[in-house]
């Protein structure tokens, strides 16, 4: 009995073994099928087009919607191809469709899987593997890189930056977001207030930094300045600056560019977790007789501490990622360099692939507890 | 809600004057660049933005008198005439011959000059220096003028960075990014999603974790191995592969996004349709596509505005070329060769902010509802 059981499941796991691999072989070949005939009707499209088109636009029109075509091809054309192969009909539909439904998931996974292996998996092998080769990739340098990242004044100096940014930016963010939610939830216009602070979240860093780099602007002492903050300082009595090149401090001007982008974000999210507080809890500690400061503070924040670490933590990682000011502002001098402007640096300028890669990696094990603490509380969810 | 804790008039009041001034820090840089960008140029060098609509009294840039070689003469003089305004309005209240004094004369006072001329200046900016020889020289006298100046505006910033500036041509390079940069994601993460929310398969809570993990993993680190990848296989700097590199990007926050979505939809529906008999690519195409519109839109708006703002990416993924600098980028070379002109950058920076602007102010429902699925629920 006992020994029947078990040679049946042996069988049974070596047919589910083979079924797996004809599986996959059929999902590879359906997708690669789908995208060759996609690719193939799109580049004839194109080429039969672009003869009568000479336009830059029209081109660029046309090789959208064919990028677009394409991708639409793949998913109705290997769908259909699938539902040919193992028609839902005729003696065998039953077990037809249990092979389809087993295929089918593969198909519209796809392109998700090797897009993502491609673009983001990959990349990080490819990196910690170029971390230990020279500038072109070519050769091998062992730990040189390394010991060059610890060794160099330069890094040390994007490091104790980026610490900096990461401890003001996301505190500074989430205290205004919250100090502007709990505000505005007060006020009749509050929503045409949420949605004028939320607004820079629209504007790019680059063209954030332009906007905040005119109000820095210095003009010499005794004409008259064009820039807000010199001419704030002027009207109260004091010496117009150039602030972007004072050294420490200009680490703190450039972080109010995204601070001032990221407030309105932090708001949205703080003000939907306020609402979503019992009223209950608020009603008890008016009729105890709490002021609106203890009630907010000793009531209300505790209650979204899980937000507020949410929010904390999305915009710590924007933090880690963005180059775009600096670049903007100093691109790194006078003391203001950055991880992902001084990796940026060495992939332009230097050209030295291996330490470029070697500063990503840094940049990437500072996220890998977020990314641990993510996963965590997904798979709670889940 | 809360009305009833804020309802002390006194409370009330601090709490709209804190929103004013939190509101005024939040706009006042934009609205800076807005009228800077209108304004002339001149005077935008000159003067701070919030003083353009008054005709205030200030120095103006010193000008220079035609050369002496051209006088004319007329009466037994000769005589060099102008107007100290370059388009001929605004209106002088002292003027002077040297950087130390530039208030030294009055209106209607005359002053010599070291060459044997004779300055007057009216108030309407015409100047006229009299000589009683001919007079020789090539450089012109330099007359310093206060005066008001009349608020001027103008679109000419706009015509010069648009036609001139090569910002025309980056917006249709933007727009060739960002628009199928936005939908192929889409439509990848979309099915995706749906195989994640609905589909039985083994390794699916895997490759939830996989993609969830990802949504933190930062861009630098893909962009030396993805270089060098488009190098090899020859894709090289194409609109294409800045598209599906926008799209492996994108695709963890839509899949993500949308499973979250998808996964709340009643099961009911579906199972309804199995029953009629459809199949699943029916049931997402019929369903799940039309009923997941306000996911859909949310992460398109997302992918919209990342795209669009994107500098990194581009500046790795697209050459430097007229056909393929985007509105980013050129705004960074702007910055790096037009430094000092701000009616160039303060008009570049509105245009290229213009679109991401117009979409957020009108489809703010659809992003506000994708932040809060992103953050909140997951966590």
């Amino acid at each position: 009995m006992s020994a029947e059981t078990h040679s049946s499941s042996a069988e049974y796991t070596g047919a589910k073994a083979n079924g797996l691999i004809v599986t996959a072989a059929l999902v590879l070949l359906i997708m690669l099928g789908g995208v060759a005939l996609s690719a193939a009707l799109a580049t004839v499209a194109y080429i039969a087009l672009s003869g009568f088109m000479n336009q830059a636009l029209m081109q660029a029109m046309l090789v959208m919607v064919l990028g677009v075509a394409a991708c639409l091809g793949y998913f109705w054309g290997s769908n259909r191809f699938l539902d040919t192969i193992y028609p839902a009909r005729g003696q065998d539909a039953a077990s037809n469709i249990l092979k389809a439904n087993q295929i089918r998931p593969w198909l519209f996974l796809g392109p998700a899987i090797v897009l993502l292996t491609i673009y983001l998996i990959y990349p990080v092998f490819n990196s910690i593997w170029l971390s230990f080769r020279g500038p072109s990739g070519d050769t091998s340098v062992g730990l040189d890189n390394y010991r060059w990242l610890a060794s160099d004044p330069a890094f040390r100096e994007s490091f104790f930056n980026n610490i900096l940014w990461l401890i003001v930016v996301p505190a500074a963010a989430t205290v205004f977001g919250l100090i502007a939610a709990a505000l505005t939830d007060r006020i009749s216009w509050g929503n045409i207030a949420k949605s004028l602070i939320f607004m820079p979240m629209a504007i790019s860093f680059i063209g954030a930094s332009v906007i905040w780099k005119f109000i820095y602007d210095y003009r010499a002492e005794g004409t008259d300045q064009i820039g807000l903050l010199n001419a704030i300082v002027v009207w109260f009595g004091g010496d117009p600056t150039a602030w972007i090149t004072v050294p420490f401090w200009n680490n703190f001007f450039l972080m109010v560019i995204l601070i001032w982008i990221q407030t309105g974000f932090a708001m949205v999210i703080l003000s939907a977790a306020l609402r979503g507080i019992p009223e209950e809890t608020v009603e008890a500690a008016i009729i105890d007789g709490a002021s609106p400061l203890q009630i907010f503070f000793k009531i209300k924040v505790p209650q979204i501490w899980g937000t507020i670490a949410v929010v904390w933590t999305t915009i710590t990682i924007l933090v880690l990622k963005v180059f775009d000011i600096v670049l903007a502002m100093t691109n790194g001098q006078w003391g203001s360099q950055v991880l992902a402007n001084f990796m940026f640096d060495w992939m332009f300028r230097g050209l030295d692939f291996g330490r470029a890669s070697t500063i990503a990696l840094v940049i990437m094990v500072m996220v890998v507890p977020i990314m641990w603490w993510n996963i965590r509380e997904a798979r709670k969810d889940m | 809600m809360s009305a009833g804790v804020g309802s002390r008039p006194a409370l009330s009041w601090v709490v709209n004057i804190s929103v004013i001034l939190l509101v005024l820090a939040w706009t006042l840089p934009t609205f800076g660049i807005l009228i800077s960008s209108v304004r002339d140029k001149n005077q935008l060098a000159l003067t701070g933005w919030w003083t353009s609509l008054t005709a205030s009294e200030r120095n103006l840039p010193p000008v220079r008198a035609n050369p002496p070689v051209e006088a004319q003469e007329r009466d037994g003089k000769w005589v060099l005439e102008g107007n100290v305004f370059r388009d001929g309005s605004g209106e002088v209240r002292v003027f002077g011959i040297s950087s130390r004094e530039p208030t030294k004369f009055e209106i209607g006072e005359t002053a010599e000059l070291r060459d044997g001329g004779v300055l007057k200046v009216e108030s309407n900016g015409d100047y006229l220096i009299s000589y009683d020889q001919k007079p020789d020289g090539e450089r012109g006298q330099r007359i310093f003028v206060t005066g008001v100046e009349p608020p001027k505006f103008t679109l000419d910033n706009y015509d010069r960075v648009i036609n001139s500036e090569g910002l025309g041509q980056s917006f249709i390079n933007t727009l060739t990014v960002t628009i199928p940069a936005t939908i192929i994601p889409i439509l990848i993460a979309a099915y995706a999603a749906y195989a994640l929310a609905w589909m039985e398969f083994p390794g699916r809570a895997l490759l939830l974790a996989v993609v969830v993990g990802l949504l933190v993993v930062p861009l630098q680190m893909s962009l030396i191995p993805l270089l060098k990848l488009y190098t090899n296989i020859g894709i090289g700097k194409s609109f294409p592969g800045i598209w599906l590199a926008h799209t492996g990007f994108g695709l963890p926050l839509a899949i993500y996004l949308l499973r979250n979505y998808i996964a709340g939809l009643p099961r009911e529906i579906l199972e309804s349709a199995r029953v009629d008999g459809a199949t699943d690519f029916d049931i997402f195409r019929k369903i799940i596509l039309p009923l997941s519109f306000p996911a859909l839109a949310s992460f398109a708006i997302f992918q919209f505005l990342w795209v669009w703002n994107d500098l990194l990416v581009a500046t790795v993924f697209l050459g430097n070329n007229e056909e393929q600098l985007v509105l980013t980028g050129r705004l960074r070379e702007l910055l790096g060769s037009r430094g000092g002109n701000w009616e160039i950058l303060t008009a570049s920076a509105f245009v290229t902010i213009l679109v991401p602007i117009i979409v957020f102010f009108s489809l703010q429902r659809f992003l506000v509802r994708g932040l809060l699925a992103g953050s909140v629920k997951g966590g």
